[in-house]
């Protein structure tokens, strides 16, 4: 069963699409290839909140889409839930 | 069947439009015209009335948005016949005029001089005369990529990027390409995608144009801001489904625009596409009933709604088909929801395949299939006001 998408082979955030508990190992879907993808969960991450896929430090950029979403706020891990209270918007600050 | 090929049961007007309902409607001028039009649908059946909260001492280009706004509302392809009621006869005749150009029945009447109840026993008359004219009217076959289909989604999440997004996207390439009419919008919400959106102008003078547009946009939001828009661009509801930033919101909004088709003009608010069929930008709001209403306006009779944590808006006279992804707003929701594309989240159904369920859905909506908004009375008339009135 498909636990997380993600858009682009070069995102750096997956989607979960179930609601996913901590400690998982999850099976993912890239869309731009079809290919499988796999990532453990250190947070439990509702349906459609984002899965960081690697480790982000402040001021880093997370690609979604293969596209710039925002500059990370707060330290990351991979595994972690990445949603406001570590990712912000670069637009109209 | 190629979607070029295929047909609908639709009325064809005095000016060869296709409209894919049969309304008459009472059209209030201005706000304090609104109870007697409501007068008038009150008493003759198959009848109604677009209240609304305008259209007194406005002026400059605001007061032309509201022109636009009133004339094009009632020369939508969906209305048959219109009856014009104002306060004073001149922006009434104003209207009147301008939707008699389609060729259909209008008549205009005002409210000084007589009273509410003595316009509301005039324009009753005439009410009764065109509803009864109106339903003698017949279906005929039209070609569905005569359909104007406008596009836009609400309540989004990242289940609507994934998946009810992308489904129009894929409509889109489809009816474009067979001769179709389409427009997408949503000026602010394109925010971080705006590199997209310019890269699917159809040439630079159609880019300088949209650039125009957004550049003017984002202005007024950096002038009228008194945050960085945190709690309003995403939405609180945006945020519970998990969209951070505008940026993310943005790039799951520009998949409605599909993946081959190129926009050919950038249009003022509810103004009608004017260079053939094609995909048209219009500058719109972001808020779902504000930017239907334009879309009705410039002449749109379907419109495609993807929704993620499940919007529930709907329109007097344009048709607002809802898709959503998400399996929980399925299941929660699912009076507002017109087709549940959730199996693209499971890999269970490609874009292709609900593109064209997508597309079969609008065929039976065109043919008279009530969508789940008009079943449950959604009739949210919201114009958009650029400015202070005088």
């Amino acid at each position: 069963m498909i636990q997380y998408l993600v858009h682009d082979k070069q995102d750096t955030v997956g989607v979960a699409v179930v609601d996913v508990k901590a400690g998982q190992t999850l099976e993912g879907r890239d869309l731009s290839t079809n290919g499988k993808l796999s990532a453990k969960s250190l947070m439990d991450i509702p349906l459609g909140h984002k899965i960081a896929l690697r480790d982000f430090q402040v001021g880093d950029t997370i690609i979604k889409y293969g596209c710039d979403i925002g500059k990370v706020v707060k330290p990351i891990k991979a595994g972690e839930h990445v949603h406001i209270h570590n990712l912000k918007t670069k637009r109209w600050a | 069947m190629a979607s070029k090929d295929r047909t609908v049961l639709a009325y064809r007007r005095e000016n060869g439009r296709v409209g894919v309902r049969n309304h008459v409607i009472i059209l209030p001028v201005d706000d304090i015209s609104n109870s007697c039009a409501e007068m008038v649908a009150g008493s003759i059946k198959g009848t109604l009335a677009l209240p609304h909260a305008y259209g007194r001492l406005q002026f400059g280009e605001d007061l032309e948005l509201f022109f636009r706004t009133m004339i094009g509302t009632g020369s939508n392809p969906n209305v048959a016949a219109v009856v014009v009621i104002g306060i004073e006869p001149g922006w009434t005749q104003r209207i009147v005029d301008g939707i008699a150009k389609t060729g259909k029945p209008v008549a205009g009447f005002s409210i000084e001089g007589k009273g509410d109840i003595r316009t509301a026993s005039e324009a009753s008359y005439k009410a009764k005369e065109f509803v009864q004219w109106a339903s003698e009217l017949q279906r005929t076959e039209c070609k569905l990529s005569e359909l104007y289909i406008s596009v836009k989604c609400g309540e989004s999440d990242t289940t609507t990027g994934l998946s009810s997004c992308p489904t129009v996207g894929n409509v889109i390439d489809k009816h474009c390409a067979s001769g179709g009419m389409a427009s997408f919008g949503e000026t602010s919400e394109l925010t971080g995608a705006e590199h997209i959106v310019k890269s699917k102008a159809a040439n630079k003078e159609v880019e300088a144009k949209f650039t125009a547009m957004f550049d003017d946009y984002t202005k007024l939001v950096f002038d009228q801001k008194t945050s960085d828009l945190s709690e309003s661009q995403p939405t609180k509801g945006n945020i519970a489904g998990g969209l951070t930033t505008i940026e993310e919101k943005a790039l799951g909004n520009v998949e409605k625009l599909g993946k081959k088709t190129k926009f050919i003009d950038a249009l003022k608010p509810a103004e009608a596409p004017a260079r053939g069929p094609g995909l048209y930008f219009m500058d719109t709001s972001s808020a779902a009933a504000e930017a239907v209403t334009l879309w009705a306006a410039s002449g749109a009779v379907i419109h495609l709604f993807p929704t993620g944590q499940g919007n529930v808006i709907g329109n007097p006279i344009e048709p607002v088909i809802k898709l959503s992804g998400n399996p929980k707003t399925c299941a929660t929701m699912a009076e507002h929801i017109d087709l549940d594309v959730s199996a693209i989240l499971r890999g269970e159904q490609t874009l292709d395949q609900a593109g064209d369920a997508l597309l079969d859905l609008i065929v039976r909506t065109a043919n008279g299939r009530l969508t789940a908004a008009e079943a449950l009375g959604h009739r949210e008339f919201v114009m958009t006001k650029l400015y202070r009135s005088a």
